[in-house]
């Protein structure tokens, strides 16, 4: 792990794949880094399905099938499914006015689309449940209007869209500031009107970006917490999130129970960033050729 | 169909990019808009197609003003520099993509575009790439395909941006010619830009040369190398051999050790002659018309002719002479590196005080 190539060239020994690497601490850069994602991200996961792993077949099972889980589960996953796809729509709105128009406080507003990384989440839900309850600014309009978003599943989106927007942005953004103006102009003057300009030549270069923008968006939805819960409701087998079900279990000491629902929420994540890393790299090797 | 400007005038803020063009491009012929880079030739070219609009002017295309028409309803072709086909596309689909994208009403039927593709195809002579994606072709063949997709809609005019700026050598020389028998067989109005003078000199019938947002000279390309309008068309096309000095009541050109007899004896004054390459020879000795002494700086031998470099002895200029002998006349004389020789002028073009058109002059020998 602590192997440099920092020799000279004119040395011969070595393995033949450190001789032919022109730049230097191959070895000692990758050695870090494997140790750090061991460390900080591997570990935790192994000790997670360690876990898990105490329990058998059957208990697992037991845990991940009762019907007040399952339930959580239903509302995480439309409620997920529902806020990383108004991001798909609202973000690539913003990331295109972020990148083709020219309009005073542009940068702020660029700034701004980072806040709910930078927030801490639990601020975030807080302020949104204070929002949209029955008295606050936006909820006492609504109100009048008969719909009540605090304290619903629609709540549950809300919190989910706003903490996971910056996931789409910042996947389109570049790539649409790369996208070179001739492909356009080419368009054009091919005699392709507006729309079909978009449909035709920018969307597709836009969508391997957008999907994985949007799957990002739907993958941190399915985890969060601290967003949700304040403006959730809570009330079992309606407005559960799958999160809040693991918090109960480790209240309750069942740290094997917590486990176990939490290794389901890891499995359905993992397999999606796979299945999207491997059909984007389908998808731009044919458009790129590599 | 042709092609009038009238007095066009484009500004990018203070920057004057294009002064005062008036142009004219006749109906099916190749018009190559000459000019070193900033010297406005593709901002024109993109008024042109409706890219840009111009500050102040109109464009007609044969009778029609299409000042305000915009890009898609102007029925042009547009090739540019680095292809900008459509990734994400088969070969078969861009080409196809300008006729699908016709309003439903003059759309051909689909049967129709795929033999129309299925034809321009056989054109580019590449009818097995159909179904490729442009990343897994070679430079030169994406160009073909790119213009076989401006073809498809039967424009009225075709421009080229740099068509072959980004290819190779060799490429660029196939293609060239390829360009040239395609146009020559359907005759299409077309218009590139490019800022290689042989590729304008040998592609076209008339070369628009720009320099500084104005047209310098607009002329057939073998009239063009023949007489240069200006000092910047000399030193653009080809190189040039000068000498600056003051005439003398004898009518000489003088400048230290060097001078030249000028026929028809000019008022006196400052004066710079220029002198084509091949326009001049080399002799051992000084002429009763000429004395201009050089010392031989390096000898070329690759070429149909043998290209000699000299520097001035006894006097001065800003660039290096070049002169080109053949290769028997080589091997009889055997010039190295370091002789002394002489040039003798045969047909050159004097330039007087600050006047910007030359005049040309002859020597009999």
């Amino acid at each position: 792990m602590t192997g440099s190539t920092t020799q000279a060239p004119g040395r011969t020994r070595g393995s033949l794949v450190r001789s032919k690497r022109v730049l230097p601490g191959f070895g000692l850069s990758l050695g870090i880094s494997l140790l750090f994602i061991s460390l900080v991200l591997l570990l935790p996961l192994t000790g997670l399905v360690a876990e898990a792993s105490g329990m058998s077949w059957s208990q697992f099972w037991f845990v991940i099938s009762d019907p007040r889980v399952v339930a959580s589960y239903k509302v995480t996953l439309w409620t997920a499914l529902a806020a990383s796809l108004f991001n798909g729509v609202f973000g690539l709105l913003l990331a295109w006015c972020l990148v083709r128009y020219e309009f005073p406080g542009k940068r702020l507003i660029d700034a701004m689309v980072d806040l709910p990384f930078a927030l801490p989440t639990a601020v975030a839900g807080i302020t949104l449940a204070t929002l949209l309850s029955r008295d606050g600014w936006y909820g006492q309009w609504l109100d009048t209007l008969g719909i009540n978003l605090a304290y619903t599943p629609a709540g549950i989106v809300i919190a989910m869209a706003f903490t996971s927007l910056p996931f789409v942005v910042r996947t389109v953004q570049p790539v649409l500031e790369e996208m070179p103006p001739e492909d356009e102009e080419a368009a054009i003057t091919l005699g392709a009107s507006d729309g079909r300009v978009f449909r035709k030549v920018i969307f597709p270069t836009l969508w391997p970006a957008l999907v994985t923008g949007v799957a990002l968006s739907f993958t941190r939805s399915l985890g969060e917490f601290g967003a949700v819960i304040f403006i959730a409701g809570n009330t079992p087998y309606v407005s559960e999130v799958t999160s809040l079900m693991i918090f109960i279990r480790l209240q309750e000491y069942d740290y094997a129970a917590a486990s176990a629902i939490a290794a389901m929420v890891l499995l359905v994540s993992l397999s999606l960033l796979f299945a999207i890393t491997l059909w984007q790299g389908r998808y731009l090797r044919r458009l790129l050729g590599r | 169909m042709s092609i009038k400007i009238d007095r066009l005038n484009k500004y990018f803020g203070d920057f004057r990019a294009l002064q005062d063009i008036s142009l004219d491009i006749p109906e099916g012929r190749l018009t190559a808009l000459l000019g070193p880079s900033g010297s406005g030739k593709t901002t024109l070219l993109r008024i042109i197609a409706g890219l840009e609009s111009a500050t102040q002017g109109r464009i007609l295309f044969g009778d029609r003003d299409v000042s305000q028409v915009p890009v898609k309803d102007r029925n042009v072709g547009f090739v540019f520099q680095h292809y900008a086909l459509f990734r994400n596309m088969t070969v078969a689909d861009n080409i196809a993509f300008g006729l699908e994208s016709m309003p439903a009403r003059s759309r051909p039927p689909k049967a129709e575009i795929r033999k129309s593709v299925e034809r321009l195809l056989e054109m580019i002579q590449l009818p097995h790439l159909a179904k490729r994606y442009p990343a897994q072709l070679s430079g030169g063949q994406k160009q073909r395909v790119a213009l076989a997709r401006a073809l498809a809609t039967r424009p009225d005019i075709l421009l080229l941006d740099e068509p072959f700026g980004a290819l190779d050598a060799r490429v660029r020389k196939d293609l060239r010619r390829w360009l040239r028998s395609l146009h020559d067989e359907f005759h299409f109005t077309s218009v590139f830009v490019t800022h290689d003078q042989e590729e304008a000199l040998e592609l076209s019938d008339q070369v628009v040369v720009m320099s500084q947002g104005q047209i310098e000279q607009v002329d057939a390309p073998t009239r063009l190398y023949a007489r240069p309008g200006s000092r910047f068309v000399f030193d653009f096309l080809g190189h040039v051999n000068v000498i600056a000095g003051t005439v003398d009541a004898e009518g000489r050109l003088r400048q230290g050790e060097a001078w030249v007899t000028l026929p028809d004896a000019p008022a006196p004054g400052e004066a710079q002659l220029y002198l084509r390459p091949h326009e001049v020879h080399l002799v051992s000795e000084p002429t009763g018309q000429a004395c201009l002494p050089f010392i031989i700086e390096a000898v070329n031998l690759i070429g149909a002719e043998v290209r000699i470099e000299l520097k001035p002895k006894g006097w001065a200029c800003d660039d290096i002479w070049e002169v080109g002998i053949s290769h028997a006349e080589f091997s009889r004389w055997q010039p190295e590196r370091g002789d002394q020789c002489f040039v003798s002028p045969d047909i050159g073009h004097l330039f007087k005080g600050e006047s910007t058109s030359p005049e040309t002059l002859t020597w009999r020998p």
